[in-house]
């Protein structure tokens, strides 16, 4: 599988986007405390926790779904804090949502092709990625299976061609056969240059495995930012920060 | 042989012979109803009217009780400009009732389209309440509840006269039906078509794949008002007579209960509703005068429970039915 490399290998290390101070949340209800977070250009992290510490909601304020009560959000040196959700994304953010949200009444191609943006990743790209998708260019979202509505998802958001791209669980509710399938696709997307990628997963093992870096939430806040190796070697430490073995995927 | 994965492999500009079903009919209706040709060309309007109302609530999901306002507008600037100016030519009058409802649409929708839900409807009803309250109060220029008369068109082209039999209003009507279809076929086909049934579906996950969804349901919203306004133009011009009740509310509710009993995001729902629904008024009203709404409420009713997706909807699944029993 080719993958298109967006940056030159020598390009000068860039901050793809930062978090700066951030507390934000759903109206008045502050969800999110003093976040800081900074992804250099390339740079893979994945973000873990239990239920309801606010992962989705980090990558909800990032995107501008949220409440930025205070704090700096920036996208390769520029201030998006107040830029409307499709600016940001237009800036070079994708998203690929937790619930999949495929159009159900549009085909795959359709899907696609309102999401497509110049840039590296092509249609044949993501059917090379995803083979299943390029024999169902003609089918409808809601006739694909569950995996294959992530795969749409995911394919979704590369055709946007972002810079960063924030996947919300990616393989929650899959079968076991197809959560293996999908890794194997984010490990590919890993070896894109120049890719910043953001990972939310339950799956901790999954979590580990995909990035050098990992983030760990707790109420609303970061309680441990480094190596995921170091973390994944720390089984008590794991344990307690998040309450299973790194193994359990 | 597949079609390359860079083309929409769905939507094609070919057509299909099933697309050409509804003009073979209404160019047969022209020889075949001779006696009817008045009543068929305000159901060619409608048609229209009903695409435009399609291409709103059909494919950006834009739920409007005024619709009648777009319509209503093309129709009195048609009329005004016939009766008051002195412009009669048909088709620059069409083209210019056709502008003014698109510059009419732009201005409402860029303030109504900020809103969603209840407070959306809403709004699309208070436009219309207040456009035909203006137009009742500007009796000088529209007729007020009399309705502007003195509207004479020329003969279209230099050549054919509007005629009492409804002939040159027939071909007239299906003419400019025809080209706002290919128009509308062409805009809903495309990428901003997609972009409009995105919207339809999930207008948080349209922002969050960089869409700017205002502006294309603004742009959707003028498109519309601009086909709107034709069609109102059409029946000013093919009726050479403007009634308040081309802004009522009644005739935004009769052009969506058409498309509803049609089928909403199809296009050529509003090929099978409109007629439906005017062909069964015409012969309702003349069995019962009174109670023909009786008759239209029944079918709406039946429609909702046992076809939600239209008569146009039925028949895709009746077909799929079919051809898994075949199989």
């Amino acid at each position: 599988m080719s993958v298109p490399e967006n940056k030159a290998p020598d390009a000068a290390p860039v901050k793809a986007l930062g978090l700066t101070g951030v507390h934000a949340g759903y109206g008045r209800t502050v969800v999110l405390e003093d976040i800081d977070l900074a992804l250099d250009d390339g740079e893979r992290v994945s973000i873990i926790g239990r239920n309801g510490v606010g992962k989705t909601t980090l990558l909800g304020t990032v995107l501008g779904y949220t409440t930025l009560h205070s704090g700096r959000i920036e996208l390769a040196g520029r201030d998006i804090s107040d830029a409307r959700t499709y600016d940001r994304v237009r800036a070079g953010l994708g998203l690929v949502p937790q619930e999949r949200e495929v159009f159900p009444s549009l085909s795959v191609y359709e899907n696609l092709a309102v999401a497509r943006r110049a840039g590296g990743w092509t249609f044949e790209q993501v059917y090379e990625l995803f083979p299943q998708l390029g024999s169902r260019t003609t089918h409808k979202g809601n006739q694909l299976s569950g995996g294959e509505q992530q795969m749409l998802a995911i394919a979704r958001a590369l055709v946007g061609n972002p810079a960063v791209l924030l996947m919300d669980e990616p393989t929650e509710g899959l079968a076991p056969v197809i959560i293996e399938q999908l890794v194997e696709a984010m490990h590919t997307l890993r070896a894109q240059e120049g890719l910043t990628i953001i990972l939310v997963e339950q799956h901790t093992g999954i979590a580990l495995e995909f990035s050098d870096r990992t983030v760990v939430m707790n109420r609303g806040r970061i309680v441990y930012d480094g190596p995921s190796a170091a973390l994944a070697a720390d089984e008590p430490l794991l344990n307690s920060l998040v309450g299973v073995a790194g193994d359990e995927a | 042989m597949e079609q390359p994965a860079y083309q929409n492999p769905l939507r094609t500009g070919a057509i299909r012979p099933a697309e050409l079903l509804p003009w073979l009919a209404a160019g047969s209706g022209f020889f075949l109803f001779p006696d009817y040709l008045q009543l068929g060309a305000q159901i060619l309007i409608m048609v229209l009217f009903a695409m435009s109302l399609d291409m709103i609530l059909g494919y950006a999901g834009i739920v409007s009780l005024g619709h009648a306002a777009l319509f209503g507008t093309g129709a009195y600037t048609a009329g005004i400009l016939s009766a008051h100016v002195g412009w009669s030519e048909p088709l620059s009058g069409l083209v210019i009732a056709g502008l003014v409802a698109g510059v009419v649409g732009f201005v409402c929708g860029a303030v109504i389209l900020y809103t969603r839900g209840l407070t959306l409807l809403m709004l699309t009803l208070a436009v219309t309440i207040l456009l035909q309250e203006l137009a009742n109060e500007q009796e000088h220029w529209t007729g007020g509840d009399d309705g502007l008369q003195g509207v004479v068109m020329e003969p279209l082209f230099g050549v054919f006269e509007f005629d009492l039999y409804g002939q040159t209003a027939y071909l007239y009507a299906l003419a400019v039906l025809f080209v706002m279809f290919l128009a509308a076929r062409a805009i809903v086909n495309s990428s901003f078509g997609q972009s409009l049934r995105g919207i339809r579906e999930n207008e948080r996950r349209m922002h969050a794949i960089g869409c700017p969804v205002y502006r294309q349901m603004l742009r959707a919203y003028t498109i519309a008002a601009v086909m709107a306004g034709v069609a109102g133009a059409l029946l000013a011009q093919t009726t050479e007579f403007v009634a308040l009740d081309v802004l009522s509310f009644e005739r935004s509710g009769d052009v969506m209960i058409m498309l509803i009993l049609g089928g909403t995001g199809r296009l050529y729902g509003a090929f099978i509703g409109a007629p439906l629904y005017m062909i069964l008024q015409d012969q309702l009203a003349k069995l019962s005068p009174e109670y023909w709404l009786f008759g239209i409420g029944a079918l709406l009713v039946a429609t909702i429970l046992y076809a939600p997706e239209g008569m146009l909807g039925l028949t895709e699944r009746l077909r799929a039915w079919a051809t898994r029993e075949d199989s």
